[in-house]
């Protein structure tokens, strides 16, 4: 069994985020970066059912700049066999499709039983790089799965939705994107991060996976503005003169928070 | 730093991860109730803490002393109790077994060790033997097969938790003749298992600081343990002992950054967002140069000890060096409590915060490991001065 873990680097989740208001892009510059915790737990559901099934081969896949490679090796001292990154700087302001269609391509070229994704990154969350990739691929998509089960020939898990939960499966090969509700990732170890050291590390480009960045016959988001978050305003202050009660509950519901 | 290697970067960076998101969350609470908490302890073993130094053929993680020191300086950020229970356990507990065990005790004792799943206490310390080691009073009485050993140690780091499988105590075991002609004190050490008929481990002590280490004295009534409890040579039981001391000055140092490092991010954050007069107090210079000066304090000890353990990991002498580092770095941890605790203000006198329990923990940093004034007199030495 061959499952493929899609991991990324991203500003630090608890620290000070940036745009750089030139290029639209996170300011990777602005302090400390990250493999996002979701890819991480992510990667955790791939180990542990290594560690119960022999003959599991976990490898990380990442696309991002050459830089990532360091927090891209986290995966590898986590328990991963081998780690894929796709680094061209051609790829820096890829859209979404240009990203599923470049991972798409670089899981074909590895092949795969199984493909897991954290349903959301903290930095571009746009959130459907799952199903994007499901569809390339040609296989089933499972998304938000809030548990894992992988058996020999299918995918199983359970997804919250509103008002209950959905079990749901999909025979192998698949692309399944879980959510935070799955446990923390574990810490890698010293002989872990040593082992990391010795172990496959692949850098692809574009040209390698036959992807072309600026191809204009597929579809194509264009980012036509980029603007600073306005800063925080004071809020709403009510005072109580007999009928705050009211005025609260007016607030609640203009603003529909309730 | 820039002296870092790619994978002792990561190993820091793990370290302090787990420190930030596992060890911080309890320290309130543990120095609160003077307990130290065997969960943490479970999973820094998970985590392979207790083997870093080790090889990986007894169990060990395959780093070197290095390894070791840059973990228990990520864990004292945040709380100096767990750092030392680390310290303790691989420099007393572990370490005297690795290297001067036989092949049998090693056999017993390592694999538990090196995984964090059993803790040793090492006893030095008496009411009457501190640094003067070759003051120890108690004493080991060979018996047939046996060693009867009698007296009592104190502040013995490790000696009481539920999972210490044993001490291993200094003991007199006979005289010897120097050269010139005169007698001294033989001292051997000898492995004690907790439990043994006529060990007693004394109740916790109510410290000031490093609540949450488990410290007890510890009496020694007639107890018998098998001769070939004795570990190491006959008589070198000193030698073996003052490598063991210069070795742990290191990681006491890089404990004590560890410590004034943590006093720097408290009140680095603190500073940015505690308001007064209508701005951060940070933008008052007074308090942006306290931060520099904290800042250069944390620099000059990290250089310091990095310098120690990487001489020790290539076999080159590092007495001075240990003795140097262990001087800088406890009193940048002394001062940076004294400092965070003042920008803190009323808040740093608050024992729930990080900064008031370091301003506790430091003082220790000063005092144990050989007190500051020992390190000048070894520094002394090592200039040649008859100190």
């Amino acid at each position: 069994m061959k499952i493929i873990v899609l991991v990324k680097e991203v500003p630090d989740t608890w620290g000070e985020r940036k745009l750089d208001l030139e290029t639209g892009l996170a300011d990777r510059a602005a302090g400390e970066v990250v493999l996002d915790e979701i890819g991480e737990r992510a990667l955790e559901v791939a180990l542990a059912h290594a560690d119960a099934h022999d003959g599991t081969e976990v490898v990380v896949m990442s696309m991002g700049p050459e830089s990532a490679a360091t927090t891209i090796r986290k995966g590898l001292a986590m328990g991963a066999a081998s780690a894929v990154h796709i680094a061209d700087p051609a790829l820096a302001a890829a859209d979404l499709g240009l990203t599923a269609r470049t991972l798409a391509a670089a899981i074909r070229r590895s092949g795969f039983d199984l493909v897991i994704t954290g349903n959301l990154s903290t930095d571009g969350s746009g959130g459907v790089i799952p199903a994007m990739l499901a569809e390339l691929l040609g296989v089933p998509n499972a998304t938000a799965l809030s548990s894992v089960e992988i058996a020999d020939g299918s995918v199983s898990g359970v997804r919250a939705v509103e008002g209950g939960t959905m079990r749901v499966n999909a025979p192998l090969p698949a692309v399944v994107s879980i959510t935070e509700a799955l446990p923390d990732a574990r810490f890698p170890n010293f002989k872990g991060i040593m082992a990391a050291k010795k172990k496959p590390f692949e850098t692809l480009g574009a040209a390698d996976l036959d992807v072309e960045p600026e191809d204009l016959s597929v579809g194509w988001s264009i980012m036509t503005a980029v603007a600073e978050k306005p800063p925080r305003t004071a809020g709403t202050k009510i005072t109580d003169d007999g009928d705050g009660g009211t005025r609260i509950a007016e607030f609640l519901i203009e603003n529909r928070l309730v | 730093m820039h002296d870092l290697t790619d994978e002792e970067q990561q190993l820091y960076d793990m370290v302090c991860e787990f420190a930030d998101t596992v060890v911080a969350p309890q320290a309130y609470e543990a120095d609160r109730t003077h307990e130290l908490s065997m969960d943490v302890v479970a999973q820094m073993g998970e985590l392979g803490l207790f083997g870093l130094p080790f090889p990986e053929e007894v169990g060990g993680q395959g780093g070197d002393y290095m390894a070791l020191c840059l973990a228990i300086e990520a864990l004292a950020r945040v709380d100096q109790s767990v750092a030392i229970t680390l310290e303790a356990g691989v420099g007393l507990g572990a370490m005297p077994i690795f290297r001067h065990g036989t092949d049998e005790q090693k056999a017993e004792f390592l694999p538990d060790l090196v995984a964090g799943r059993a803790l040793a206490g090492f006893g030095l310390t008496e009411p009457e033997a501190g640094s003067d080691a070759g003051a120890t009073r108690t004493t080991a009485v060979l018996d047939g097969d046996e060693w009867v050993v009698n007296g009592s140690k104190q502040f013995i780091t490790n000696s009481g938790t539920p999972i210490t499988s044993f001490v291993t105590v200094t003991a007199v075991t006979g005289e010897r003749t120097r050269p010139d002609g005169s007698t001294a004190k033989e001292l051997s050490t000898i492995i004690v298992p907790n439990g043994t008929p006529g060990f007693t481990v004394g109740p916790g002590y109510d410290k000031s600081g490093w609540r949450a280490s488990d410290t007890h004295p510890l009496t020694f009534d007639d107890v018998r343990v098998p001769a070939a409890n004795l570990l190491g040579e006959r008589g070198r039981g000193f030698a073996n002992f003052l490598q063991a001391l210069d070795e742990g000055r290191i990681a006491i140092a890089a404990l004590a950054t560890g410590a004034a490092q943590g006093c720097l991010d408290e009140a680095l954050a603190y500073a940015k967002t505690r308001n007064v007069f209508g701005v951060p107090i940070a933008s008052h210079q007074y308090i942006a140069f306290t931060i520099a000066g904290m800042q250069a304090r944390v620099h000059t000890a990290r250089l310091a000890w990095h310098d120690a353990a990487r001489r020790a990991d290539a076999g080159l002498p590092f007495k001075k060096e240990a003795a140097i580092a262990k001087l800088v770095s406890s009193d940048a941890a002394m001062l940076n409590a004294r400092d965070a605790t003042q920008i803190f203000g009323g808040m740093g006198f608050m024992n729930e915060t990080t900064v008031a329990r370091h301003y506790r923990d430091s003082k220790i940093l000063e005092i144990g490991e050989g007190t500051n004034e020992v390190q000048l007199m070894v520094i002394a030495r090592e200039l040649g001065l008859a100190a």
